[in-house]
């Protein structure tokens, strides 16, 4: 038989120093205890808040808490825009490719009214209440007040409203990038 | 003091725990893309490398010497460094949750990171007093997080110029260690009379 | 008087021989007119006139829409053909609304305000108020409505009216035959805006590459003991509000603040030429002195040219091209907007109509950057190019904006000394519109986050309502039914 000491002793002083170490980092794990992560309140509250659902999600705090849990990308979502996707990022405390986000563009709802009926859902669907009409009267759609959530779209009856694309005015142009430099 | 003097320089310069020993390089190349991040992760390594350092001394005084342990040595002090990360990893998520967020996963991976076990190790091999040790832990980890900053700096400046494509990332980032390195070289023989 | 130096700023080639000696000739009127209703910086005019109306000379076309805007006058007699979308002479080749003034070749003056006639004993208010009406706004080229600038007395202690005779960009000598030919005009215009100000003191800025126009003006200027003409540096680019108040009294405007911070008004030579015409005859804003140059014109003048005349048909005037240009730019070749095409109206801003041939221009494809520094040398605001370019390119605004990005004032003055060619200045106007356009995004984000909120709140309290109103109605039916 071999000597069974030096085991016992390695053994026993392992146990020993994990029990204590252990102990140890319960008592702090108390101690430094932090509360519920608010992340996803913070989340939430930088998105528009007009429960689209064109990010994939139910609403917009469901997006939020999919973006705490980093289950959903921060491009998500289309009202927002660029601006809301580089405020979650940051947020986040992630890089956000942003590069395929000016295809989208911000959208707005324009009315045909050669098509309008006059029946008041889209009144009743805006989020931001940026409709304005009465019944069997001209609905119209102010476009300061648009974000191009598409809640209106999905319920008109007659395929009245067309998302369109925000028009570049004189107010709004700026100069484009100069094209990189050629290495010689 | 003289003496105190030549054991800082030593450990922060002249024996840089990463760009003499190479030791701690895959936070080297993963926490230096911003200033900020290296900064932070160099903070929490000081305060690892010290405490585990601390206790890695006293157990291999108190343990693993008197006990004929030596080799529990790497077991024990991996146990011990550890349950510092773990501790640092609690604190660091208390008082700045954005840090938390962007080191990520490179707290807990100090445990694996062998500036740490590495400067442990050589405080036994010096024989040191617990002064002593301590002080050269705290200096490694000081020119660890110089070094860490420094890089960072670089790296920054690197992003923003037009680097090959082929090269961009960690291939112009190793090769601009190896220059840091070789600069750092400068420092050898310093404090030899 | 003492003169301060300026940081940085270069020397081009100033080119303005070809029409620095040809005296002011009036183009006559043309067969159509186009006059866009937004020739200035604030809110468009809105019009006051139909298609088909008939008009006279000097008639208000379209009224000043808030606090920062102008008036619109018609520049001859005619009928109003059209209210329509003309391409705006912008970079964009953007169209906008445009007032279409057909002349009928009579060019007879309309009922005009009556002149004041002692402007010194008027009270400053109806001095702005006439200067608004006239629709005079600086010439200069920025085309800041005159009134709103003229208000800045009210709100601070102002000691200088510093007049901007500089005209530091190259090719352009129209303040240059203005000061020449009109001095006594532009003299008696600026003593009337000082009046309007409250200024004690009158200085005029002219570069000393205009020894005529110093001259002249120094002439016009001795009978009155307030006004100090004085000769600056010839230097680019000291033309700018900022670098001249810095030139005249050393002191530099800070970031974001304005030259009325440290008591000093600017206002163009010309402006205060249309002031003066203003003020003692009635007449609204309706020509400006042009200078058509460039290699690619056949002939170099300066034109005293009706406001809404086709370039094409002033290009024509001056001789027409003798080449094709490879560009055209409305302004001074540093900081002039390329236009579209020549089919596009002279405006209110539009103090040069260069055609420059391919060898006035520079396209050579930018080289790497070499840290040489030279941009931080020559940067008159101060500011480090080297360092803000690369940021801008990898699209970081944020941190170019950090570095001071939206002070840069777009001189070109970078660019110009660039040895790589890198297109220094357009980094910077494309990290300043993106920056803006971000801001543009965060408020209306923040006007549709309260529009969404309001709605929730709207939708709550229609359903609490229906709630009570179901149980209030629930408890009526129960009593009823409990008491037979």
């Amino acid at each position: 038989m071999f000597d069974l000491g030096p085991v016992y002793q390695s053994v026993g002083s392992l146990a020993a120093m994990g029990a204590a170490l252990g102990a140890m980092l319960g008592a702090a794990a108390k101690f430094l205890a932090v509360e519920e992560n608010p992340l996803e309140l913070e989340l939430a509250g930088l998105l528009p808040g007009s429960q689209c659902g064109q990010c994939g999600f139910v609403g917009c705090n469901q997006y939020a808490a999919a973006l705490a849990k980093n289950e959903a990308p921060v491009t998500a979502c289309a009202p927002g825009g660029k601006d809301v996707a580089e405020k979650l990022a940051k947020k986040l405390g992630v890089t956000a490719d942003l590069s395929d986000h000016e295809d989208k563009g911000p959208r707005r709802a324009v009315i045909d009214e050669d098509l309008c009926i006059g029946c008041l859902r889209c009144v009743q669907e805006c989020s931001t209440d940026a409709i304005v009409g009465a019944p069997k009267q001209m609905h119209t759609v102010l476009a300061d007040n648009c974000h191009g959530c598409a809640k209106c779209f999905k319920v008109c009856p007659t395929e009245a409203i067309a998302m369109c694309k925000v028009p570049v005015t004189l107010g709004t142009w700026h100069w484009h990038k100069p094209a990189p430099a050629l290495l010689h | 003091m003289h003496d105190l003097v030549l054991l800082i320089v030593a450990a922060a310069l002249v024996n840089n725990v990463i760009l003499a020993r190479f030791l701690g390089l895959c936070s080297f190349m993963g926490v230096t893309t911003k200033l900020d991040t290296a900064v932070g992760m160099g903070m929490a390594c000081t305060f690892v490398i010290t405490v585990s350092a601390v206790g890695d001394w006293a157990l291999q005084r108190y343990l693993l010497e008197p006990y004929h342990l030596d080799y529990l040595r790497t077991v024990t002090f991996i146990l011990v460094i550890a349950a510092a990360v773990q501790f640092t990893e609690m604190v660091i998520r208390k008082v700045s949750p954005a840090l938390f967020q962007t080191l990520g996963i490179y707290l807990p991976l100090i445990t694996t990171n062998c500036a740490v076990l590495g400067v442990c190790l050589l405080l036994v091999e010096g024989k040191m007093g617990l002064v002593d040790s301590t002080i050269f832990a705290f200096a490694s980890s000081i020119g660890y997080s110089l070094v860490m900053c420094l890089f960072a700096g670089l790296r920054e400046r690197i992003a923003l110029a037009d680097v090959p494509r082929l090269f961009a990332g960690p291939p112009i980032g190793f090769i601009t260690a190896s220059l840091l390195a070789l600069a750092f070289m400068g420092f050898s023989g310093m404090g030899a009379n | 008087m003492k003169l301060f130096p300026v940081r940085g700023g270069i020397h081009p080639e100033y080119r303005k021989d070809r029409t620095s000696e040809c005296a002011v000739v009036a183009m006559p009127m043309p067969r159509i007119l186009y006059l866009p209703l937004q020739q200035h910086i604030g809110a468009p005019a809105e019009p006051v006139v139909q298609e088909g109306d008939l008009v006279k000379k000097g008639q208000l076309l379209a009224r000043g829409q808030g606090v920062v805007s102008a008036p619109t006058h018609a520049p001859t007699s005619g009928r109003i053909g059209a209210i329509d979308r003309v391409t705006a002479p912008h970079p964009s080749g953007l169209p906008q609304l445009t007032i279409v003034l057909e002349a009928d070749g009579r060019d007879e003056w309309g009922e005009l305000a009556a002149p004041i006639a002692d402007p010194f004993a008027a009270e400053p208010a109806d001095i702005k108020a006439r200067v608004a009406a006239s629709g005079i706004v600086g010439l200069g080229g920025a085309t800041f409505p005159s009134a709103v600038k003229l208000n800045l007395g009210t709100q601070h202690k102002l000691q200088i009216l510093l007049l901007n005779g500089a005209e530091c960009e190259p090719y352009l000598t129209c303040d240059d035959r203005v000061m020449r030919e009109y001095a006594g005009e532009v003299i008696d215009g600026a003593r009337i805006m000082a009046h309007a100000l409250g200024t004690p003191r009158i200085v005029v800025g002219i570069e000393s590459n205009k020894p005529q126009a110093l001259e002249a003006m120094t002439k016009a200027a001795s009978a009155f003991g307030n006004i100090a003409v004085v000769g600056v540096p010839v230097q680019y680019p000291m033309g700018s509000e900022r670098h001249l108040c810095q030139a005249i009294t050393g002191l530099e405007t800070p970031a974001r603040k304005l030259t009325a911070d440290l008591g000093v008004v600017v206002h163009n030579v010309a402006t205060a030429r249309a002031v003066h015409h203003a003020v003692r005859f009635g007449r609204p804003l309706i020509s400006r002195v042009v200078t058509v140059t460039g290699g690619a014109m056949a002939d170099g003048r300066n034109v005293e040219v009706a406001i809404g005349t086709m370039v094409s048909e002033l290009v024509a005037f001056c001789g027409g091209l003798r080449e094709a240009p490879r560009r055209i730019v409305s302004g001074g070749p540093m900081m002039g907007a390329p236009l579209p095409s020549l089919e596009v109206p002279v405006v209110k801003g539009t103090s040069g109509v260069l055609a420059l041939t391919a060898a006035e221009t520079n396209d050579a494809p930018a080289g790497p950057c070499i840290r040489c520094g030279s941009c931080v040398t020559i940067c008159p605001c101060g500011l480090s190019p080297v360092e803000m370019a690369p940021f801008i390119r990898k699209d970081n605004f944020e941190a170019a904006a950090g570095l001071g990005v939206m002070d840069c004032v777009s001189c070109g003055s970078c660019s110009y000394v660039c040895p790589s060619h890198i297109p220094l200045v357009h980094y910077f106007n494309y990290a300043k519109g993106s920056l803006n356009a971000a801001d543009r995004d965060r408020r209306q984000q923040e006007r549709i986050k309260t529009l969404a909120e309001a709605h929730n709140l709207r939708l709550e309290k229609a359903a609490e309502a229906k709630r009570q109103a179901a149980a209030a109605k629930k408890a009526q039916t129960e009593s009823q039914a409990t008491t037979p």
